[in-house]
């Protein structure tokens, strides 16, 4: 069987970067790592399909050897079909259990009296503190447009709000 | 009628049913009328076809599309894969309807509706497309889908438990799929063919050593999903925290249908390549791990997952003798086991409702406060521990047999190796029963006086009986179906008692069929293989 010298580096490269990346702890990277991973197999897969180069289209005044095997290509397809799923899942998987890291079983609880009067009283602060920091940002555009008087030669500075 | 109509049915179905109600997610008595029926007919399709094909003899195959094989797709229904789909059939629409009853009676706290239907529907077709695969790609297409509906089911509800067990199932999952894809690859690459009646023949033409490579990586695949020892550390931590009916189905079905490829593995694929030794101390090393790990456990759901490892050990015993009775114990206690774990797991879901717990240090009592209960859980728990005269026990003695009359002859190892795991199995048998009566004597038998501090929960559903003080009765907040069906499961785990004549003949002639691959493949290429 014949087969394509970038390939199998490329598909070597693959599973040795996602077998590396699958080891660490964090599950993004875990993903990321499985993503590789399952790239080097579809590659593995295409790979079993012979030299590359050929149409996998069988006519009437073409013969059976001078065509690609198409099947390993439907493989590919389904595989890729089937990992794009899972990694949508994955995906709100992390999403999930990023958010139970940091709000823990707290953030699905809201409707909780105590929690809304604590988030009311956080948001005001939040709300506080940014009305403050506006008031300085404001501040400080003020302080600049003094020093930098709107000269004639740049009109489009006075037309600034 | 023609029977070859009905099999791509067991795969249709349940999608069309998860089409609808998806659809119907916020009709939920037309969801449960949906689900229900769809499996029921599931059910009585594959009574319909075990039937014709254990009375003509011979299996159902349909070439999807009408392309001939090796080319189309086979679907392949003989005796092995019509007892799983009836057996799966059943456990799957009594444990549809104990948990949408559950799911009813907590308002959906546990089960949101609109997604469990479809979800549950999906698994079903993905186990019954893995048992009527006759090609390996479309057993990994079967695989993936059941496995997709499962990571939903197992991370139900999104609470910080079930996604940390849910990680680790989906990440072992992953790479054992990546596993068998990539062994896919290999095969083919080999052989040039996909189709499982075809890789028989070609696969017996490589050298040996190619050979067992690609058979290692196929048993390496599957026995991540079966949960075999070493590669079962997952099981035990991932399955209890689903709610208790998910755990119910995934602890009968989803490792059998690991079992079931091994077995199409070792029988049909692989007819050449002979690992039986390895697959010996496998199954001995299965049985004792997992049941050692059980003895340790307070919490009955995780006691019972590791019981359910353990078991897999049985099988694994089985397959690797390779002789024809072997094969046919294996495929009986395979069918026992789906029910009397199912059984105990749907007992321990009642347990959960009633007792308010699953630890055997907060549960107490439960024999005076429900004795149909405790004998909902005791006839399982023998049954499983193997005392005669229950299947438990007609199972594993049809193993030992299919082992000591292989031994001599050294069938699949030496014969050392056989007794071995003969008296390994004897010991977790034992093993089993202890680890069970003790949980059973703690939560049933002892009085909630023994229990330091005992903290009732019964005492929300209980009601004290006037006169007597030592006396209660529990208001009725489990529901009917609940009880009803894990009774009926109860019951069919004594039916395979009551019937195990007509049943091991079944699985005597099942595994004479498997003995021999040619009949697999005269099955699917009955004009013989080019």
């Amino acid at each position: 069987m014949t087969a394509s010298l970038t390939l199998v580096v490329l598909m070597a490269v693959l599973f040795g970067a996602g077998i590396t990346i699958m080891l660490e702890r964090s599950l993004t990277r875990v993903l990321i790592g499985f993503l590789l991973v399952g790239n080097a197999v579809n590659i593995l897969i295409f790979l079993m399909s012979g030299a590359p180069g050929l149409a996998p289209l069988l006519g009437d005044d073409v013969s059976a050897d001078d065509i690609s095997d198409p099947v390993p290509q439907a493989f590919v397809l389904t595989a890729i079909v089937i990992n794009l799923g899972i990694t949508a899942f994955m995906l709100a998987l992390i999403y999930r259990s990023w958010w139970l890291a940091r709000l823990g079983e707290k953030g699905d609880l809201v409707d909780d009296e105590d929690d809304l009067e604590e988030e009311a009283e956080e948001v005001e602060g939040l709300i506080r503190s940014s009305a403050a920091d506006d008031l300085a940002i404001q501040e400080l555009i003020d302080a600049s447009d003094e020093e930098f008087e709107p000269s004639p030669e740049r009109p489009d500075e006075e037309v600034r709000p | 009628m023609n029977p070859a109509i009905l099999v791509p049915l067991v795969v249709l179905l349940p999608l069309l049913g998860a089409a609808v109600t998806l659809v119907l997610g916020r009709h939920r008595r037309a969801q449960m009328a949906v689900s229900a029926s769809v499996l029921a007919a599931v059910a009585v399709i594959s009574a319909v076809l075990l039937a014709t094909v254990d009375a003509s003899g011979a299996g159902v195959v349909v070439q999807v599309g009408g392309w001939e094989p090796p080319f189309g797709i086979s679907l392949v229904v003989d005796r092995l894969a019509a007892i799983m789909l009836l057996i799966s059939a059943i456990v799957l629409l009594g444990v549809l309807v104990y948990a949408v009853s559950q799911g009813v009676a907590d308002r959906h706290r546990e089960t949101p509706v609109s997604i469990f239907h479809p979800a549950y529907l999906i698994l079903s077709a993905g186990v019954f497309n893995a048992f009527i695969a006759g090609d390996l790609f479309n057993l990994y297409v079967g695989f993936e889908i059941l496995l997709s509906a499962s990571y939903v089911l197992l991370t139900l509800g999104g609470t910080g438990e079930r996604i940390r067990a849910g990680v680790t199932y989906i990440l072992v999952s992953l790479v054992s799929s990546l596993f068998f894809l990539s062994a896919i690859a290999l095969i083919y690459g080999a052989t040039g063919t996909a189709n499982i009646a075809q890789l028989s023949v070609r696969i017996a033409e490589l050298p040996d050593s190619v050979q067992l490579i690609l058979h290692l990586l196929l048993l390496l695949a599957f026995g991540i999903k079966a949960a075999v020892f070493p590669l079962s550390f997952w099981l035990p931590d991932s399955y209890p925290t689903a709610p208790a009916p998910v755990t119910a189905v995934f602890a009968g079905l989803l490792t059998k249908v690991g079992v079931y490829a091994i077995i199409r593995t070792e029988t049909v694929i692989f007819q050449e390549s002979d690992v039986s030794t390895l697959l010996l101390v496998i199954g001995g090393l299965t049985m004792l791990v997992g049941i050692l790990g059980a003895l340790t456990q307070a919490d009955i759901k995780r006691l019972l997952s590791f019981t359910l490892v353990s078991h897999i050990g049985y099988m694994i015993f089985g397959i690797g003798l390779a002789t024809e009775l072997g094969l046919a114990a294996t495929i009986y206690y395979v069918v026992h086991h789906i029910t009397v774990q199912t059984a105990l797991f749907l007992t321990t879901g009642l347990i959960e409702r009633f007792g308010g717990s699953t630890s055997i240090n907060r549960l107490a009592g439960l024999l005076k406060a429900s004795p149909l209960l405790a004998i909902l859980f005791f006839i399982p728990a023998l049954n499983l521990g193997g005392i005669p005269p229950f299947s438990g026990f007609l199972g594993k003695l049809g193993l030992f047999i299919a082992g000591a009359e292989g031994a001599p002859e050294s069938v699949g190892g030496p014969a050392w190796l056989t007794w071995t795991v003969i008296a390994a199995g004897a010991a977790t048998s034992l093993i089993t029963l202890y680890a069970l009566t003790r949980f059973w004597n703690m939560a049933f038998w002892r009085d909630r006086d023994e229990v330091e501090g005992y903290d009732s929960p019964l005492l929300n559903s209980v009601l004290e009986w006037e006169g007597s003080g030592d006396t209660a009765v529990a208001t009725r907040t489990t529901p009917v179906p609940m009880v009803v069906v894990t009774t009926a499961l109860v019951a069919i785990t004594v039916l395979l008692t009551v019937f195990a004549g007509p049943l091991f003949d079944l699985a005597g002639r099942t595994a004479a069929d498997l003995v021999d691959p040619s009949v697999y493949i005269g099955l699917v290429f009955p004009g013989g293989v080019r």
